[in-house]
């Protein structure tokens, strides 16, 4: 037994050796083995490592670089615009806002609930602010209030330790101070909208700023690239979560150069007083350089309004009312100049010498060509007629028989050579060119051959003529000086002004000029003249000028005979525009004033009573002298002036809002 | 047991001395790092991360080095016990840890929460090295006797599966697999698996799109993320993208300790955890990741140095399995993070932030410490 065991024993111990050799080598070589493939791959992680952060590293440097910094626009700030006397008139106001930063509201609806308590926050309102801060992330400011007066915002900081995560702010946005009275020349600014962006070729970046303003209408669209300035721009820190962590560096933007007008605001406000109800145009113009002290349209509205983004009940309001105060009617209401259109017709004969000044044209009311009848104004006639007598009584006749001697291509030539028929070189995108018709122009726009009638109809500024107020004011102001007047809007940039180029000389000899002013001249003060109830009595100031009644219709034979041509008879929009033009001092000129009344009726009536108070509200200031008005148009006092405040209701006595 | 099989017995000045101390070094310097960079994390703080971080690395070493001090034996008879507790864990986590936190569920013992997948690790190389000492050797590579590690390895990896985690379970299917590589079971089955995997793939891969389609589109499309994240850079592919925007930016020399942009601002996701190392790239550069791959290549050639100069099976298969799974972990993780490799969620060892890795780690280093004491 115990040998059996014996060997057993010695059996078990030789197996056991053997397996021990045998277990260990395999161990050994798979050991090896497997260091050897966890090694390689650790050179492949190295090699891994020297592609990203040696090879590639630039590229993630960058990449990196993008993710940390942010580049962010400065808005700049916006020029401010002034009249002559540096009255502001667009300016950048201070916007007391509120707003909300979720994250350290809390409970934002608690906090919305106690600042209702504060300050009105409608229902919308509300909606849209949970919907905004919803879709942004907490650390946002939404703004809850906008615009607010001061007392709210007063309020909502006299209660801040109760609001948490509110926070006051004040922000600039563009203001109007006496918006309604320089609408039609500043214009105004407004949220910039995705097609304004898509129009442009290379968009300013700054354009991409939520909210940002832009000039809609007005000098605030015409030069919007002066008045914008240059953004400056801040690179910013910001964490994964779009967090600012701080400003790296900030390049200061440039704002935008300030202006001064060469409107007298205080003249406008005289103006649109003076004008009262009345749809109508006035244009006031230095005759020297050519400022334009006076533009207004009227009725006008208030700008503002625009520039928080209108109410669709007050948009409704401005585009039913039937004098339509959104339209630019200075600059591009065009209107037959009617009988204002003379001047121009009378030079035209003079110069092509088919005219004697002394010549007598016998007016018996009316001629017959071929086989129209053309009318003068005064259904008797005016017996003989000389030239100036045909201005000052305005005979319609005179001018039929010269439109016939001079042809309507040399009228037109000198419209044009009085700044008619083309757009004035003004920052005013509204700006119109009218229409002085010649007989190419009618081959071309109407493939018609250009009748004698065309030119008789023209002749009186009718037919195809049609001008603005402003274009009648620098015609003005030319028959005045004699010289190219060039009408301008921008008296100082920066505070420097801007030098005025002497006008060229028009080239029309002297006389011609003396027999036309000599006719405005009679117009106004002597006995038979048509607007002689609108004269200045003082003789420094006398003033000269020409009426003009432009029909909107033609008078059918059928109303002729009816006797139905009263205006006073016809629904208002079909009435006749009433047109004045003049000058003052007539010795010596210094302003050109020209008033269209929409369907106000007779020139002489209608216009030139407002043409002569605005001229001496510009030739006296606000002191008019009892002197200045004839004898029996005095007011009883001086009637005090409405100075213009900033307050946009005073002023004016019509404005439509 | 025989006196030919027990390792050699000595006293315990002597087994002190026996202790690998140049890894016990090793060890402390790669958690050093990762103090650092936890510091560096925070912003410049202890807290939240470094300070618990290094409480648990200091109970952890001692722990360790008490671990080192046991016999050997006393592992190797300990072995299933450990496996069947850790499964016990596993189970029961499916149970009471139902309310963990998404894909990570752990298990409160007292005061302690923890992971029992990650005792799992080890305790999965604990019973596949037992079960290799028992094995005959001749029948390593037999047929039948292959059944039970590969079952050992596959329930643990199911329950692993079934968290979901995805990182765990293929570092424990790895890890297993080195055992029995190890263990020497034959080549060709080796051959076989890789072959068979690789063909499986590629014929799902090809059936996209024909009429034998075996996944769903939707399947599809996830793989595709999967693979190559880059296809969906806010979404899944935001992780890999910034973190290789933060290792490439760290270039040669790094941004500098604590002046890493990716980091401080939060564009790096899970940067105490699974994404430390990109933190490290971007401080310190190629130099510094270098360096980090360097150490543990390291440690795992000391692993590896100390199995081959073990003569005691349970020992040496013990400490070539633990090994190659720290190895796995390691490198699994710089591959993901360096976008070599999907995002599959798997720490950095010794220096991402969590309790029960750091402490199942320097256990699994307690181990290799006491086979290597007690090595024969």
């Amino acid at each position: 037994m115990s040998l059996n065991r014996d060997r057993r024993a010695r059996r078990e111990a030789q197996r056991r050796n053997e397996a021990l050799g045998a277990e260990t080598r395999p161990v050994t070589r798979r050991g090896l083995f497997l260091l050897g493939a966890q090694l390689v791959f650790g050179a492949v992680l190295a090699y891994r490592m020297r592609q990203l952060q040696v090879v590639e590293a630039e590229r993630y440097l960058l990449l990196a670089e993008e993710n940390r910094i942010n580049l962010q626009l400065i808005p700049p700030v916006r020029a401010e615009i002034f009249d002559r006397n540096g009255v502001p008139l667009a300016v950048n106001r201070q916007n007391y806002r509120v707003v909300v930063v979720r994250e350290r509201a809390g409970d934002v609806e608690k906090t919305l609930d106690r600042l209702g308590l504060v300050i009105d926050i409608p229902d919308h309102r509300r909606e849209r602010i949970r919907k905004e801060m919803h879709r942004k992330s907490a650390f946002v400011p939404v703004s809850v209030a906008e615009y607010l007066d001061w007392k709210n915002f007063a309020a909502v900081n006299a209660n801040l330790p109760s609001l948490n995560g509110v926070h006051p702010e004040v922000g600039l946005s563009r203001g109007y101070e006496n918006g309604p009275l320089t609408a039609h020349v500043v214009g105004y600014v407004g949220r910039v909208t995705e097609r304004e962006i898509e129009a442009q070729k290379n968009p300013d970046p700054v354009l991409q700023i939520p909210d940002f303003q832009i000039g809609k209408t007005g000098i605030e669209r015409a030069i919007e690239a002066q008045l914008r300035g240059e953004a400056g721009t801040r690179r910013i820190e910001i964490n994964a979560a779009g967090r600012v962590i701080r400003e790296i560096d900030r390049i200061d933007g440039a704002p935008g150069t300030d202006l001064h007008l060469t409107l007298d605001l205080a003249l406008q406000a005289y103006c649109h007083e003076r004008l009262g109800e009345a749809s109508a145009a006035v244009v006031v113009m230095d005759t020297n350089n050519g400022d334009l002290v006076g533009l207004v349209s009227n009725p006008s509205y208030n700008p503002n309004l625009f520039v928080r983004g209108i109410s669709p009940d007050d948009w409704n309001a401005l585009l039913n009312d039937k004098y339509r105060p959104l339209a630019n009617k200075w600059a591009s209401g065009m209107y037959p100049p009617g009988s204002t259109f003379k001047m121009v017709v009378a030079l035209a004969a003079l110069k092509a010498g088919v005219i004697d000044p002394n010549e007598r044209i016998f007016c018996g009311g009316s001629i017959k060509v071929g086989r129209r009848r053309f009318h003068c104004w005064k259904r008797g006639g005016h017996g003989h007629v000389r030239m100036i007598k045909s201005l000052e009584e305005s005979c319609d006749i005179y001018y039929y028989e010269m439109a016939k001697r001079v042809g309507i291509d040399r009228i037109a030539e000198m419209a044009r050579q009085f700044g008619l028929g083309a757009e004035a070189d003004l920052p005013i995108p509204a700006i119109k060119g009218g229409l002085i018709p010649d007989e190419a122009w009618k081959r071309r726009i109407h493939d018609e051959v250009w009748q004698l009638g065309d030119s008789l109809n023209s002749a009186i500024g009718q037919g195809f003529v049609l001008t603005t107020p402003l274009q009648l004011a620098v015609m003005t102001a030319r028959i005045a000086s004699g010289k190219a007047v060039e009408p301008r809007l921008i008296r100082a940039r920066g505070g420097v002004p801007i030098p005025v180029t002497e006008p060229a000389a028009l080239g029309i000899p002297k006389g011609h000029f003396d027999l036309v002013r000599k006719g405005m001249h009679e117009v106004v003060n002597s006995k038979r003249g048509t607007a002689r109830r609108s004269r200045i009595a003082d003789d420094e100031m006398r003033m000269a000028g020409k009426t003009g009644t432009s029909q909107v219709r033609s008078i059918t034979a059928a109303e002729r005979a009816a006797g139905v041509f009263k205006n006073e008879d016809l629904p208002w929009e079909r009435r006749d525009h009433a047109l004045f033009v003049s000058y003052a001092p007539f010795n010596k000129p210094r302003y050109a004033v020209a008033v269209v009344v929409e369907h106000g009726g007779g020139g002489s009536k209608a216009a030139a009573p407002i043409a002569r108070d605005v001229m001496m509200r510009a030739l006296y200031g606000p002191e008019i002298p009892l002197r200045a008005y004839p004898p029996g148009q005095r007011p009883e006092r001086p009637s005090p002036e409405p100075a213009p405040r900033p307050s946009q209701d005073r002023g004016t006595s019509r404005i439509r809002t | 047991m025989s006196v030919a099989s027990a390792p050699v017995k000595v006293g315990l000045a002597r087994k002190i001395l026996r202790i690998n101390w140049a890894l016990f070094l090793l060890i402390c310097a790669i958690a050093g790092i990762g103090f650092l960079m936890l510091y560096s994390v925070a912003g410049g703080s202890l807290d939240p991360w470094a300070r618990p971080q290094m409480t648990r690395f200091a109970a952890g070493i001692v722990l360790m080095l008490i671990v080192a001090l046991i016999d050997i034996r006393f592992f190797r008879w300990a072995s299933p016990l450990a496996y069947l507790g850790a499964l016990g864990l596993l189970v029961a986590v499916e149970f009471i840890g139902k309310s963990g936190m998404g894909a990570q569920r752990w298990i409160l013992l007292g005061p302690v929460q923890l992971q029992p997948s990650e005792l799992m690790k080890i305790a999965l190389v604990m019973a596949l090295a037992r079960y290799y000492t028992w094995l005959d050797r001749g029948r390593v590579s037999h047929p039948f006797w292959l059944l039970p590690p590969l079952a050992l390895i596959a329930v643990p990896m199911l329950l692993v599966l079934r968290q979901p985690d995805l990182g765990t379970a293929i570092l424990l299917g790895a890890g297993g697999t080195m055992v029995m590589f190890l263990a020497g079971v034959s080549w060709w089955y080796f051959g076989t698996a890789i072959t068979l995997g690789v063909g499986g793939i590629y014929t799902v891969m090809t059936s996209r799109g024909t009429d034998w389609q075996l996944l769903k589109d939707y399947q599809f499309r996830r793989i595709d993320t999967f693979l190559d994240p880059d296809t969906d850079p806010l979404g899944a592919g935001y992780n890999i993208t910034q973190s290789k925007i933060a290792m490439g930016s760290g270039g040669f020399s790094g941004r500098g300790f604590m002046q890493g942009t990716q980091t401080r601002l939060n564009f790096l996701p899970e940067k105490h955890t699974d994404f430390i190392f990109t933190t490290l790239s971007e401080e310190f550069g190629f130099a510094g990741s270098v360096s980090l791959l360097g150490l543990y290549l390291l440690v795992v050639v000391f692993g590896i140095a100390s199995m081959l100069r073990n003569r005691d099976r349970f020992g040496a298969l013990l400490t070539g399995g633990l090994t190659s799974t720290f190895f796995l972990f390691f490198a699994v993780n710089m591959a993901m993070v360096t976008g070599l490799m999907p995002v599959v969620g798997v720490p950095l060892p010794l220096v991402s932030y969590g309790g029960t890795a750091m402490l199942v780690l320097l256990l699994a280093f307690g181990l290799i410490q006491s086979a290597h004491v007690h090595r024969r």
